[in-house]
């Protein structure tokens, strides 16, 4: 444990701003998914960092909520994401614009 | 304590490097099979911070399950006749600044709150036994609502998932 905390803070923060990087240019769904999925894992590592750091488990207690939250995220947004392609025929957030007027 | 330097940077090194190919790689199974590596990655970060039990639940959850489903979103979606595994960019330039912008305000916010924490709990010790006592405790009410949210969106991506019932 000789790598302090801020390398940990810094590394979170790089994957973060990477999944930003991602969620605003990448135009496939899924993708953004998997952006939104690193963006998570980010803020799980800061919990974890900060936990671990400062001799506290209930941090990690958080992660486990952010953990079930990110599941049931990723199964009702792939349902959502299937159920459109069945219907327009694409995964192009371009063309899914049925919501705008 | 050079060796934990040494896997620290391996570890940041390979999550870093397969997010960016997840992110700027045009081939969409490329980029699935490269987050396997940023959440092994992840888990060995958090088994260098001594979060065991997370670590074993990071690659049982995002490897085994999110990734899955994420692999089979992929190859629902694309169609199989026309190989249109490719997909581009747009807004390249707004999207880098405002990610410097929310990395520069994450890392100053990190720095203004650090404060100097350097003693790391010293004692190794299995986490799952006091994470499981917190659950089962304090944490009791947002466990089982987090259950029933896992109930309820297990219930809903089944029925949208569906093909529709012909009337």
């Amino acid at each position: 444990m000789s790598v302090p905390l801020p390398y940990y803070l810094g590394l979170s923060a790089v994957l973060f701003a990477i999944g930003v990087i991602g969620v605003l240019t990448r135009r496939n769904v899924i993708v953004v998914f998997m952006s939104i999925e690193l963006m998570l894992n980010s803020v799980n590592l800061t919990l974890v960092a900060y936990s671990s750091f400062l001799g506290d488990v209930s941090g990690q207690a958080l992660v486990f909520f952010v953990m079930a939250v990110a599941a049931a995220e990723a199964a009702v947004g792939l349902a959502l994401v299937i159920a459109l392609f069945r219907n327009k025929q694409t995964v192009n957030i371009d063309q899914i614009n049925i919501l705008k007027w | 304590m050079e060796t934990f330097d040494i896997i620290f940077y391996l570890f940041a090194l390979i999550t870093v490097g397969s997010a960016c190919i997840v992110v700027f790689s045009k081939n969409i199974v490329y980029a699935a099979f490269s987050l396997l590596f940023t959440f092994f990655g992840v888990a060995g970060l958090y088994v260098l911070l001594q979060a065991d039990f997370l670590a074993v639940t990071q690659v049982l959850v995002y490897v085994g399950g999110i990734l899955t489903l994420l692999l089979f979103g992929v190859m629902l979606t694309n169609k199989v006749i026309s190989v249109d595994m490719k997909t581009g960019t747009l807004h390249a330039v707004p999207a880098m600044i405002l990610a410097a912008v929310v990395f520069g305000s994450l890392a100053g916010l990190f720095y203004a709150t650090w404060s100097g924490v350097t003693a790391p709990a010293s004692s190794i010790i299995s986490t799952a036994r006091p994470i499981g006592e917190m659950l089962m405790t304090g944490y009791a009410l947002p466990f089982e609502v987090a259950s029933v949210i896992l109930l309820v969106a297990m219930i809903g991506a089944a029925f949208m998932a569906r093909r529709p019932k012909k009337l």
